[in-house]
């Protein structure tokens, strides 16, 4: 065995956590230190081969071992203390869990001894986090810790990805065992699925070749399953048109002319109207959600379905699918091209020709146009202002709101895990810690971080983090001085009664960028958007916070109100 | 429709939590729930009875096989199947009389009586849940003390068998 896998004199439990970690492959652990992982720590500091990001706030160290994670090919680890560190991380695990995101987080607990007694930074973590992991870990005995991490790894990576929590009490990190770190785990009680039935890609092969109006609905799981490549051959061989949600961009490239952009509550219309008017649907590592379906009664009213998940909780909880596929997503696509390629029939040209035909009137709508000659700056333009100057080429994160939805809508992704944004849990806060893992998982890239003034605050201490690893990420903050979709829905459904929604009071973020130690610029014209943006990106050493004020009064188009259906869009 | 689903789980501590969280988490019903070590000391065996529309136990079921602690599961309501409660009942019993109805009663019922004091009876009595309704109802005339019920377990009859 490895110098890193065992060891035949007895060691810590702090020990046998470094070296549990380095036998995992992990390069960086982001957190924060306390009492109860002081021990830890300590070792941490002896070693050499796993460093430590040391952030602001938990939330920040779980937010940024996600963007870690959802940009690389690799879980993200985070470590925090007892109490308040672990109650800290519950809004990253929790994002994590919606997204399904590989991350295992290590949170320390108070010696077993006191477990119960309303010790001092005693919290129940197992049981606060069990709603919200796929699963947890109490370790109560050092001998148990090597493997129990090992489980922790595996089972946060494999079959549907998610968060899973190891508690480890302070005494198991200094009570002393020989370690040896397992090579692989089998757990009789945890099996996922990988390869799809043979009998179901048939089904799904004939009812696919049937298809006069298809529509491929695809999403965070073709990112999260690798299958990116698979499904662009999948979907040229068709020829069919294809969607992503709002997780899935960049798992087929949007400059491609069978993408008909995003779909959902602010995609596009003729994704959505493609949606609505499909007889097949061919839905991969998607799950219907409800920003996805709108009202489910009218949702793909005339379709037959295909569902391919690595979750098979996932197939028919919100929509009757007609053909299931369970198993991962890039086996299961390569499964049905084979099954294509051995197909005798084809898809109907005729039909297809016409199916095209009425999309391509859809399109005609321009669905996303936005006045490009307004004298205040258009937030859609600043960020495909981004794109452009980067060439589409940046690893862009978001934060929740409008911004979000018009990073979304702008900046074309070709590539997978290049789109970093919390879609599940829709958290606040998520952008910037996001971006430095990101960053830490990709060092030389540009990374755009893009958000507004409201969301940004919600973390804003980890520009001090950005500041001590001198991250050169690029803030983009569309600052309309207003929470601007709570804004948008108040002036839509709560006739322009704007309660709480106006950030009065703002910091002057130029000042405040630079009080971090950054660059700090305030752009307030539509004419300086290009320059801004390209000093910024010529700044390859420092982060730049670029503050835009933009027009207040602009909305996200086109928007499928809640409780509406698909072919239901209220266009600008 | 009302299901009966057995679940074998690990033998652990929390896995009893994660299993009652996935119920209130999600909104499902929960009838009944028992549990218990099985012949297999690291093997807990837990039976549950709830009701909903056949798209809710499916997703119960799926999110059920989801939980890394649950080995493997089955719909008894699926095969014919037994099933079996058990009720520990205290009566108010005074009078001689009183207690010459009781003790007939409950041997109508095939229960039996394991407590006996000069003013009470404690009867056990087994069967479906409907029969232990009805030897309440029977016995209600008299003053029921208390009544501590099981919950249901099930077992498939034949061949049918949830093991590892």
């Amino acid at each position: 065995m490895s110098e890193t896998s065992s060891s035949s004199t007895a060691i810590t439990g702090a020990e046998i956590f470094c070296r549990s970690l380095q036998a995992e492959g992990v390069d960086v652990v982001f957190g924060y230190p306390g009492g109860a992982v002081l021990h830890i720590y300590d070792a941490l500091y002896r070693q050499d081969k796993v460093s430590h990001v040391l952030v602001r706030h938990e939330q920040g160290a779980v937010h940024a071992a996600e963007g870690y994670a959802k940009s690389s090919d690799k879980p993200g680890v985070a470590l925090v203390t007892s109490g308040p560190g672990a109650t800290n991380a519950i809004t990253g695990i929790a994002d994590a869990y919606m997204d399904s995101v590989p991350l295992v987080v290590f949170t320390g607990q108070v010696p077993t001894s006191l477990i119960g007694n309303d010790a001092f930074q005693e919290v129940d973590t197992v049981g606060i986090t069990r709603p919200c992991v796929k699963h947890n870990f109490l370790v109560k005995d050092v001998k148990d810790l090597a493997t129990t991490i090992k489980k922790a790894f595996y089972v946060a990576t494999t079959g549907r990805p998610g968060p899973v929590v190891v508690d480890i009490p302070k005494d198991v990190t200094a009570a002393s065992c020989e370690f040896e770190y397992p090579e692989s785990i089998h757990m009789r009680s945890y099996n996922p699925t990988f390869g799809g039935y043979t009998g179901q890609i048939d089904k799904a092969v004939d009812l696919i070749l049937s298809a006069k109006q298809p529509m491929i609905y695809t999403g965070g799981g073709v990112i999260l399953g690798r299958g990116s490549e698979a499904l662009t051959e999948f979907t040229r061989k068709l020829g069919y048109p294809i969607t992503n949600t709002l997780m899935g961009l960049g798992g087929y490239p949007a400059s491609d002319k069978q993408f008909l952009g995003m779909l959902g509550m602010h995609g596009t219309y003729e994704a959505n109207m493609a949606m609505h008017h499909a007889d097949v649907l061919i839905a991969i590592g998607a799950r219907f959600d409800d920003r996805v379906t709108g009202n489910i009664e009218k949702f793909c009213p005339h379709a037959k379905i295909v569902h391919v998940d690595v979750d098979p909780s996932s197939i028919s909880k919100n929509v009757k699918v007609d053909v299931p596929i369970v198993g991962e997503v890039e086996p299961v696509l390569r499964e049905l091209i084979k099954a294509l390629d051995a197909a005798n029939a084809k898809p109907d040209p005729a039909a297809l020709d016409a199916w095209w035909k009425q999309i391509r009137e859809w399109q005609s709508q321009d669905c996303l146009k936005y006045d490009r000659e307004s004298e205040l700056i258009k937030p859609q333009y600043v960020v495909q202002k981004f794109w452009e100057l980067t060439q589409g080429d940046a690893f862009v994160t978001s934060d929740v709101g409008q911004h979000q939805m018009w990073a979304a809508q702008f900046y074309g992704f070709d590539k997978p895990n290049r789109w970093i944004n919390s879609g599940g849990l829709g958290t606040m806060g998520v952008g910037l810690p996001f971006a430095m893992g990101v960053q830490f998982a990709h060092p030389d890239a540009t990374v755009g971080c893009i958000t507004g003034e409201a969301s940004i605050q919600m973390c804003i201490q980890e520009l001090s983090t950005c500041y001590q690893y001198q991250l050169p990420i690029k803030i983009l903050n569309l600052n309309n001085r207003y929470l601007g979709m709570v804004r948008q829905w108040q002036e839509f459904f709560y006739q322009g009664r704007y309660a709480m929604s106006y950030m009065d009071a703002l910091p002057d973020f130029v000042k405040l960028a630079e009080a971090y130690g950054h660059v700090g610029m305030r752009i307030d014209k539509p004419g300086d958007v290009e320059g801004a943006i390209k000093e910024a990106l010529a700044q390859k050493e420092r982060l730049v916070f670029l503050d835009f004020l933009t027009d207040q009064s602009e909305n996200v188009y086109p928007m499928i109100p809640a409780g509406a259906g698909q072919n239901e869009m209220i266009l600008v | 429709m009302r299901h009966i689903i057995s679940v074998l789980l690990e033998n652990e501590s929390g896995a009893l939590s994660r299993v009652a969280g996935l119920f209130s988490a999600r909104g499902y019903n929960i009838e009944s729930l028992t549990v218990a070590p099985t012949d297999d000391p690291s093997l807990s065996r837990m039976t549950i009875v709830t009701s909903g529309s056949d798209e809710i136990v499916e997703q119960i079921t799926k999110q059920l096989n989801k939980l890394v602690d649950v080995i493997k599961l089955l719909d008894m309501t699926a095969h014919p199947h037994i099933e079996r409660e058990m009720a520990l009942v205290k009566v108010r019993v005074g009078e001689a009389a009183d207690r010459e109805e009781v003790k007939r009663l409950t041997d109508i019922f095939r229960g039996r009586i394991i407590d006996v004091t000069q003013q009470t009876y404690v009867i056990e009595i087994t069967g479906e849940g409907s029969k232990l309704d009805a030897f309440l109802e029977a016995v209600s005339p008299f003053p029921v003390l208390e009544v501590v019920r099981s919950g249901v377990m099930g077992i498939a009859r034949g061949d049918v068998a949830l093991q590892l």
